[in-house]
């Protein structure tokens, strides 16, 4: 079974911030964004990143995927970020202001040499587009396949609804469309789909409701400010164990179907069909990542021979 | 000096006093009987009421070298200590001893008096200044620091005769029956203060809220107390409980919290008839939210919370989650709410709380207890008294009992507190033995005593991060560095006593 590597929780950590960063092992997010741009004071960008390649140095024994959000391209400080952080190996580079698809070549052109300065394979490096403008959002269908390396696209409401001179609310009427628009350039170009933060660390309530309703939408994991959303957050996209347990009735099901030569069945006067199963398997891997369940599934016998 | 089990260095006497080193948490026998009171007899028509403290030292016969003693249920906010301190210095007595059941930063007003050598001794642990001052060799006062338990023990075998108890009744009647749950100054359960009440030779209740004969109910009753003084003011309630107890917000503390909580889920001691005790600490009481979220949704109904208690065990018993709270000590106003009005949270002495030369203490009968430390070592050893800087600064409290008395002691703490490491090859000063100490857990990792094997291997199955503590030591030092040793004199200025009596540790004056 093909797995799925979960991003539910991608946690922001300032990168000038040492008490913070040297936390980063114990939490138990799916990822850490290490952030050089917005968290970082100007005062401090050079000494931040020289920070953030240190602790990345030290920190060999990893347990998540390490992201780090350089400032933009275009800004003075960007280059410099990637030449500082890069030989530390971080999994990947957030990259703000990802407007255009142009913006994301550039940088995939850039991760190139360095993997060829640091010989390191071509592709180590991945890359976590921000669309966080009406721009951005326009461009996110080309933007999300601009790479191999893009491996998600990362929704940013914050400068989005900035971008739009407009106010988020926590019900995010106003986000409707770029979510689903973003979730559409995602899932076209058969890579995850990213939410923006949720900023009010003690509104718990309001964090889950908006984690189920991204959920809905077709996000597969959402950015954080706090360690204490990581678990709200999990809790939500862990399937319930009704889900899996009628997963596991449809794909026993579908192989009866295959075993009678027919690709439809009936469960509990329900129609199994192709897209039931595929929801299925869906469920149950993502409970095989989430440690719910160990079981081989053998998609020929569930999708059937050629 | 001898060496204690522990490879302590212990002096062989300590202030006059012939000294019994360490062994091991269980063994050591008590001899003898309970000490006792001399018999009294008051007459119809004769009061008890007299007109100020000065009196009541006068006529409790004090004198000099005597001892007296306090307690500290209106914690920070008592005034009481050292008005008595005031009035003997007044009275031009000197060499006096305290043995109150602990000393808090407030306490620092009596410094003056023991330059001054009206205070010779202090026969209990310390919080804050002066502990620092006798660490550092500026104030001359010998110190013992005794656990709750120890305490009592202290105080019932007549190792400590207490010759004058002054005990702060936040409700009292002109002939001394009082109680902590109403007045100005109320604190809740006098626990402490029962011991005293009992086994002082004189006993002296002082009062800022006089009531009408009965005072209703009867915590300490009125055939213990000799005299009744009627002062302005016991303390400052603001300070008296702290009403600031709350689940901490900090990640690092609500991720060891979590880890503590699946300890005691996969221990096994979460079922029916649970009993738990936690201290008032951020951590401790996320600690205690967690097992209240399994407790909840696995249907247990818990026997006990015991200990200081806090508004989060109120909520806890007024759900059904525990049946009875012992309540040797009211954290906080919640708490002091509760114990005079619910019959089933129940004011215990120190004697039942955690006493263990009795017939069996409360803490016997606890299944898991959540302790902090300022420092563990390698040997699963717990430093509460002393910081990283050497000094005296906390009292032992119920720390050593619980870990001796629960099933499961669980030590919580950070891996680093501002830049140090928490686990150490030797700690500074040994509280409480690596002996009743099961498991110790860092947001980094969770090292559990070696002779839980079978609690080990259930961790791991549930795949927790359990690591050898020398591991989790190396990772630690890995981003801390190895913190230099602190140097100290040979003078010894403080006595750890365990709570069998025998000394576990001694604090010695720090080298400059």
């Amino acid at each position: 079974m093909a797995e799925i590597k979960l991003r539910r929780s991608l946690l922001y950590v300032p990168g000038n911030m040492p008490s913070m960063l040297q936390n980063i092992p114990i939490f138990h997010c799916d990822g850490v964004i290490i952030d050089l741009e917005d968290a970082v004071p100007l005062s401090e960008k050079d000494a931040a990143r020289v920070l953030v390649r240190r602790f990345l140095e030290n920190h060999t024994d990893r347990n998540k995927e390490v992201l780090v959000r350089i400032n933009p391209l275009d800004s003075k400080w960007g280059y410099d970020d990637l030449r500082e952080v890069l030989p530390a190996m971080p999994d990947g580079i957030r990259l703000p202001k990802a407007d255009t698809p142009e913006i994301v070549e550039r940088l995939d052109t850039l991760l190139t040499e360095f993997e060829e300065e640091l010989e390191v394979p071509i592709g180590h490096f991945r890359i976590l587009p921000s669309i966080e403008s009406a721009q951005g959002v326009i461009n996110c269908i080309k933007t999300a396949r601009t790479s191999d390396r893009v491996f998600a696209l990362a929704f940013g409401a914050e400068d989005y609804t900035a971008s739009l001179e407009i106010e988020r609310t926590k019900t995010g009427e106003e986000l409707f469309h770029a979510r689903t628009r973003v979730v559409w350039a995602a899932k076209a170009a058969g890579i995850q789909a990213i939410d923006s933060i949720f900023s009010d660390v003690n509104d718990m309530e309001g964090l889950q409701r908006e984690t189920a309703l991204i959920k809905t939408l077709g996000f597969t994991g959402k950015s954080l400010v706090n360690p204490r959303q990581i678990d709200v957050v999990h809790e939500i996209f862990a399937p319930k164990q009704e889900e899996v347990d009628y997963a596991l009735q449809v794909v026993e099901a579908i192989k009866r179907a295959r075993e009678m030569g027919t690709g439809v069945i009936s469960l509990g006067g329900k129609m199994v069909d192709a897209p039931v199963v595929k929801r299925a398997v869906r469920v149950l891997k993502t409970a095989g990542a989430h440690g719910m369940i160990d079981i081989e599934l053998d998609e020929e016998v569930i999708y059937g021979q050629e | 000096m001898v060496r204690n089990s522990l490879g302590r260095l212990i002096p062989e006497s300590f202030n006059g006093k012939n000294v019994i080193p360490f062994s091991d948490p269980f063994s050591l026998q008590p001899k003898g009987f309970r000490a006792s009171r001399p018999l009294t007899r008051l007459n119809p028509g004769q009061k008890k009421l007299l007109p100020g403290l000065r009196e009541a030292i006068q006529a409790a016969g004090l004198k000099d070298g005597m001892t007296i003693s306090t307690h500290h249920h209106l914690r920070n906010g008592d005034a009481l200590l050292a008005q008595v301190v005031r009035e003997i210095d007044a009275l031009g007595l000197r060499d006096i001893r305290i043995a109150s059941s602990s000393i808090h930063p407030a306490h620092a007003e009596i410094i003056p008096f023991i330059e001054k050598g009206v205070i010779s001794a202090l026969e209990c642990g310390v919080n804050g200044l002066i502990g620092e001052l006798v660490s550092r060799g500026e104030l001359s006062c010998p110190i013992t620091v005794r656990t709750h338990g120890g305490r009592a023990r202290a105080l019932i075998s007549g190792e400590i005769p207490v010759d004058v108890a002054f005990i702060a009744a936040p409700c009292c009647d002109d002939y001394g029956n009082m109680n902590g749950y109403y007045g100005p100054s109320a604190c809740g359960s006098l626990g402490y203060a029962q011991v005293d009440a009992q086994h002082a030779r004189t006993v002296v209740a002082v009062t800022d809220n006089l009531v009408p004969y009965p005072a209703s109910p009867v915590s300490i009753p009125q055939t213990m107390i000799d005299y009744v003084v009627r002062i302005d003011t016991l303390g400052d309630p603001k300070k008296i409980v702290s009403t600031t107890t709350r689940i901490t917000t900090d990640p690092v503390g609500l991720q060891i919290a979590k880890y503590a909580a699946q300890v005691i889920e996969a221990a096994g001691v979460l079922c029916d008839g649970f009993s738990f005790q936690t201290g008032s600490g951020g951590i401790s009481l996320a600690v205690a939210d967690n097992v209240r979220t399994l407790m909840r949704s696995a249907g247990i109904k818990g026997s006990f919370g015991c200990g200081g208690i806090t508004g989060y065990f109120v909520d806890m018993l007024e759900e059904g989650l525990f049946e009875t709270l012992f309540d040797v000590q009211c954290f906080d106003l919640k708490a002091v709410d509760s114990i005079g009005r619910n019959r089933h949270h129940l004011e215990i002495s120190a004697d039942m709380y955690a006493n263990p030369f009795n017939a069996g203490a409360v803490v016997n009968r606890l299944d898991a207890v959540i302790l902090g430390a300022t420092e563990v070592d390698v040997d699963f050893n717990v430093n509460v008294n002393t910081e990283s800087n050497g000094y005296l600064l906390h009292n032992t409290g119920g720390h050593s009992d619980t870990a001796a008395g629960a099933r499961l002691a669980i030590i919580v703490a950070p891996s680093i507190r501002g830049r140090l490491p928490i686990v150490r090859d030797a700690v500074t000063t040994v509280t409480t033995p690596g002996e009743t100490v099961d498991v110790i857990v860092t947001e980094r990792g969770i090292a559990v005593n070696p002779r839980h094997q079978g609690l080990r291997g259930e961790l791991l199955r549930r795949g927790l991060p359990v690591k050898d503590i020398r591991q989790l030591q190396e990772e630690i030092y890995h981003i801390t560095g190895r913190p230099r040793p602190l140097e100290f004199e040979d003078e010894v200025v403080a006595l750890i006593e365990y709570r069998d009596g025998s000394i576990i540790d001694v604090v010695r004056k720090v080298k400059k």
